[in-house]
């Protein structure tokens, strides 16, 4: 029920804000995230944003793979 | 999975099975239920050598509500009150009928997605009473907050929650202070990312145990683990955070101060646990008018669960689903009959889903 889904902000509007959710956009709330910006990258749970994402997901693979040295085996 | 992923995953198994080879058995609980469906779902035990266990937690929301508060929202629900709750508390049976049953009889049951969905009805509906399900640990229960301090600058006179909240740290304590069994913990991400990680620094403190902040793709969970193990065998617990891209030390700081001006520590029952000390939240006397328990005078009874039922034991760590005589036959995900099979993230209902 933790459930919580990466979004991206394309629209403020005072304490809400359109989010981009691969294609489906929804309103959510910043009451919890105030000081966000069009573009910003935020997981969402259950319409609210509850955090900024610092790093995307495909970034991290890219960095876990390096730590590895999964890329160097090849 | 990206092709990527199911590369990283099979590298991960590989210096899994490494790290771990010669070592004695070990143990990890993953404590969340979004866990527990993710590693179902992956089949991640088959990916783990033989001396590497995962057994599921407390984690999942739906599973450890008392079944007497769905008979507290139906008897809400039958006052005319208007009941509004997330979808995944429609189909769990109370000790009588579920919500979804009590509205085929008539009672109004609304799924919100927000709770701050359920307030805008509130507003439409300025004649009725509109009660909000309130379920979940700290990733939701500061949202619930959120709703009840707008209801109240808003003024609203008909928006109660009826709060069945509930919080991690004394649950696990609880659960896992005497546990000789288990060397590890997955702790929750989304827990996490609101309450900070060093909020789970009580995990290897007070509890000596190894603890990794967990992310939920395959990979997150092998990674994870893999941290879990390099800790057991250097014979070190410590709390690591291997969701870093989601999860600060501090976490949503205004949300947890919101959540602990609405809401304050309290006992309760947690199903298939029993009684956990300030394992609750309830609202704090400042917000009392928005208490449905204040609002409505519902006695509904204690409820008596079936006595073959191992979600106890399930829940601790100590039995597996499979170790149930009425798992599968009796009990199955359309008609559960202990806490672990009413929700999908529950380890019986993700063990009849997937694991066999
Ligand atoms: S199978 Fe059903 S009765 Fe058995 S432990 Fe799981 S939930 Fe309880």
């Amino acid at each position: 029920m933790c459930l919580a889904i990466a979004a991206k902000i394309i629209e403020l509007n005072g304490e809400n804000a359109k989010a981009d959710f691969g294609g489906i956009v929804r309103d959510i709330s910043l009451m919890l995230m105030p000081d966000l910006k069009v573009g910003d990258a935020v997981l969402v749970h259950a319409g609210f944003a509850i955090q900024k994402i610092s790093v995307d997901a495909a970034m991290e693979i890219q960095n876990l793979r390096k730590e590895m040295n999964m890329d160097a085996e090849k | 999975m990206p092709k990527n992923d199911v590369e990283l995953v099979k590298y991960l198994q590989k210096a899994i099975a490494e790290e771990a080879k010669g070592l004695p058995k070990m143990v990890f609980m993953e404590v969340c239920g979004t866990h527990t469906m993710a590693i179902y779902k992956n089949a991640l035990q088959q990916l783990l050598p033989n001396n590497i266990k995962l057994i599921s937690g407390p984690g999942c929301p739906v599973c450890v509500t008392p079944m007497n508060y769905i008979d507290e929202l139906v008897a809400i629900g039958k006052t005319g009150a208007i009941i509004t709750t997330f979808g995944d508390m429609l189909r769990v049976p109370g000790s009588r009928i579920s919500l979804q049953q009590a509205a085929a009889q008539g009672v109004d049951v609304r799924i919100v997605y927000s709770p701050l969905e359920a307030l805008e009805i509130a507003e439409v509906y300025a004649d009725k009473a509109v009660v909000f399900a309130g379920i979940g640990f700290e990733t939701t229960a500061p949202l619930v907050a959120v709703a009840i301090v707008k209801a109240k600058q808003k003024a609203l006179k008909n928006f109660f929650v009826l709060t069945a909240h509930k919080t991690m740290p004394s649950a696990l304590t609880t659960l896992l202070r005497d546990n000789k069994t288990i060397n590890g913990l997955l702790c929750p991400g989304h827990v996490a990312v609101v309450t900070g990680s060093d909020y789970f620094h009580f995990v290897s403190k007070e509890l000596g145990l190894a603890a990794v902040i967990a992310g939920f793709e395959a990979h997150d969970i092998m990674q994870s683990i893999l941290m879990l193990v390099k800790q057991c065998k250097a014979g070190i617990t410590k709390l690591e955070n291997q969701y870093s891209r989601m999860v600060t030390a501090e976490g949503n700081t205004k949300a947890m101060s919101l959540m602990n001006e609405v809401f304050e520590p309290s006992d309760g029952l947690w199903r298939g646990l029993g009684n956990i000390k300030n394992g609750s939240l309830v609202i704090r006397a400042k917000f009392k008018a928005y208490d449905a328990k204040e609002k409505f005078t519902v006695f509904t009874g204690s409820v008596q669960e079936d006595e073959n039922c191992l979600c106890g034991q399930i829940l601790k760590g100590l039995a597996r689903p499979a170790d149930c005589k009425l798992f599968g036959d009796m009990c199955t995900p359309e008609h559960p009959i202990g806490a672990c099979m009413v929700s999908s993230e529950g380890s019986c209902a993700a063990h009849y889903r997937y694991g066999r």
